[in-house]
């Protein structure tokens, strides 16, 4: 037995978890890219082909699956402009506050969208 | 045998980098720190036990362990603060080699302060005037802000770049370089930016702040390692690097 597997509490803090959230993020959206450039390669097989696969994404699941990415593509940005903020600018302690911040903005533009396409 | 509402149920690590936990009774008593219970374990009921402290006090940073998952000082850790179901479990920092029991190999740790070029580099001789910096002058109070460190290795314990990357230099050895790179009397920047620049370098932080959460002198090495990141940077485009 190694005597770390228990001291994972030095993660337990706001910091870490933007940060968390900004890796998953953008490992998601690497996931997410392959999808996008599938769809937008269906239009040099002709319009109908990107009209079918336009249709399949006006559905209810995939509308509810664009908020999800919306949140994470908001999640991203906001983290990343954090992050900027954290290395190039002359650390303050209101830099602490940024990390809500970029969750209430991320919530809010997932919520924007989600009225929209409601 | 005192109740086991005053007894704490105490978790050491035995053994070095392969080992196992050990319980052990050890009665609660008021105002008591982590330190005193390891110590208490060492002195009554098994002196076999492996660990370091010098001052007891917060002066000399060689109590660190990992308690409940949290790299601390011992001695400046009341088990109130920490124990609040009776609980200890109390482990040697992280990344770094144990030697035995609660004793780490710290020798990796201080050689990356060398390799920072941790080491003061004077630009003048016993002959010179002393230098005068005024005490609010930008480059002092960013040297200030950083100047407390012990080297006691709570950050170093924290950091999980370090433990993905074993070569990393790390929150201390980096925030002593910044304290340098912004001393008026140091002429060693060029090698210095240079040796921080690398892979294994300031660049290599993802800014987690787990050494600014963790220090216990409230340091931020996240500002000095993010600060190392600006002055290399323009370095690089002066043609300096």
């Amino acid at each position: 037995m190694r005597p770390f597997r228990l001291a994972g509490g030095s993660r337990d803090h706001p910091a870490y978890w933007a940060f968390a959230v900004h890796r998953l993020s953008g490992l998601l959206l690497v996931l997410f890219l392959p999808a996008h450039f599938y769809v937008l390669s269906r239009a040099i097989q002709g319009a109908a082909a990107l009209d079918a696969v336009l249709a399949w994404t006006e559905g209810p699941l995939v509308k509810a699956a664009e908020v999800g990415l919306i949140l994470l593509l908001a999640a991203h940005l906001t983290g990343g402009l954090r992050l900027l903020a954290v290395e190039f600018l002359p650390w303050r302690d209101w830099q602490k506050t940024l990390i809500a911040v970029t969750a209430g903005v991320s919530l809010l533009i997932g919520l924007g969208f989600l009225i929209n396409v409601a | 045998m005192a109740d086991m509402a005053s007894m704490l149920d105490v978790s050491v690590w035995r053994g070095a980098d392969e080992g196992r936990f050990v319980s052990y009774p050890v009665p609660r008593r008021e105002n008591q720190t982590v330190l005193d219970v390891v110590t208490y374990v060492q002195r009554r009921l098994d002196a076999t036990l492996a660990y370091r402290f010098s001052c007891r006090v917060g002066m000399c940073g060689s109590c660190a362990m990992t308690v409940n998952g949290v790299a601390r000082w011992t001695c400046r850790t009341h088990v109130g603060r920490v124990a609040k179901d009776g609980r200890l479990r109390i482990a040697p920092l992280r990344n770094m080699p144990v030697i035995k029991d609660l004793s780490v190999d710290m020798a990796g740790f201080f050689a990356k302060a060398a390799r920072a070029k941790g080491a003061f580099r004077p630009t003048a001789d016993r002959t010179a005037d002393f230098a005068v910096i005024a005490p609010d002058s930008p480059r002092r109070r960013r040297a200030d802000a950083a100047i407390e460190c012990i080297g006691c290795g709570v950050c170093y314990a924290s950091c999980d770049v370090v433990t993905w990357n074993p070569d990393y230099l790390g929150p201390a050895a980096l925030n002593r370089a910044w304290t340098l790179v912004n001393d008026e009397r140091d002429g060693g920047n060029r090698e210095r930016l240079a040796a921080v620049a690398g892979d294994a370098g300031c660049h290599a932080c993802h800014s987690h702040q787990s050494c600014m959460e963790r220090c216990p002198k409230h340091l931020n090495p996240t500002e000095s390692i993010a600060g190392l990141k600006r002055a290399t940077v323009l370095a690089a485009l002066t043609g300096k690097l």
